[in-house]
């Protein structure tokens, strides 16, 4: 089977997140006044064969340890999504 | 013949001819050694240059550990060999898990350029040997990504086992109790935000940097890591 994932990397809480904070304070200068807790992190988006759901996760996972992600300031979350065969 | 000292040149590096010149200015004898060699031709000692290796894709530092001459690098510093990674080099060295910590984003969002002052915390590490535990030395930064960070737990270790190198005076990116460089449990793996290379002549501004290279380059400091 084909997936896709999409990796959001966000700062693992406590970490500062000075774009962020800089986004937060823009935000009210455009009249947008109640907005809070702003984060900034990537999106990483991918395609992989496995051969179910569990192996393609287990595999996106290995990739977020290994490379993808800095776990010291780094957190991550896995979307995936089965992918309609080729017609 | 001074010390033989290996500066890994990453497609782009770009701080390797300063470190060499600075090194060669103390009788040392480094040699550009290019990421994709796999021995570090019997080098004593290894720096990793600043600039942005491979771009800085992903994050600082992220890529390098993939090039073959850090398997090299690795068995280097794990025989007790002196490595010491300057900017982008301490973040490449983070990254491979070499030293602990991780290098983020300066707060305030500043690319910052400047001289700063730095405290020399510790005299037992291959960078410090010669230098005295509150010594202040003027040292440039040159940098985006500087911010120095670690769970609780490791800055207590680090603390607690003498392996915050140099601090900043007055903390200029938010790094974690301003630490600007940290070493490893033996000392002999080292890595600064700071560039000592560029205090490394009178007509740069400061000569502080000399006694950080003069350390690396003498062998007794490096028996001693």
């Amino acid at each position: 089977m084909r997936y896709e994932a999409r990796i959001e990397v966000s700062h693992r809480p406590g970490v500062l997140d000075p774009q962020g904070a800089t986004v937060e304070r823009a935000l009210p200068a455009l009249g947008y006044e109640h907005v809070r807790d702003v984060r900034i992190g990537k999106c990483i988006r991918l395609e992989l064969d496995a051969p179910d759901r569990a192996a393609a996760r287990a595999a996106v996972e290995s990739m977020c340890e290994r490379l993808l992600v800095n776990p010291v300031i780094e957190a991550y979350e896995i979307e995936l999504t089965e992918l309609a065969p080729a017609s | 013949m001074g010390a033989r000292v290996a500066v890994i040149v990453f497609p782009g590096t770009n701080c390797e001819l300063d470190v060499a010149e600075a090194l060669e200015g103390l009788g040392g004898s480094p040699e550009l050694v290019f990421h994709t060699e796999t021995d570090l031709h019997g080098a004593d000692a290894v720096v990793i240059p600043g600039g942005f290796a491979h771009g800085d894709y992903l994050r600082t530092g992220a890529l390098a550990r993939f090039s073959p001459v850090m398997t090299a690098i690795t068995a280097h510093a794990a025989a007790g060999g002196a490595l010491v990674g300057i900017c982008n080099g301490f973040q490449i060295l983070t990254e491979a898990g070499l030293l602990p910590g991780a290098l983020q984003k300066n707060a305030g969002l500043k690319f910052l350029c400047r001289t700063v002052a730095c405290r020399v915390e510790t005299s037992r590490s291959a960078l410090t040997g010669h230098a005295s535990p509150g010594e202040l030395l003027a040292l440039p930064i040159n940098h985006f990504e500087g911010a120095f960070r670690c769970d609780d737990a490791t800055l207590a270790q680090l603390r607690a086992d003498d392996r915050v190198v140099l601090r900043y005076v007055d903390n200029p990116n938010g790094s974690l109790d301003s630490i600007a460089g940290v070493s490893n449990e033996s000392g002999n793996v080292v890595g600064l935000m700071p560039h000592p290379e560029r205090a490394s002549h009178a007509l740069l501004g400061s000569t502080d940097g000399l006694v950080l290279l003069e350390s690396l380059l003498d062998v007794r400091v490096r028996a001693r890591v």
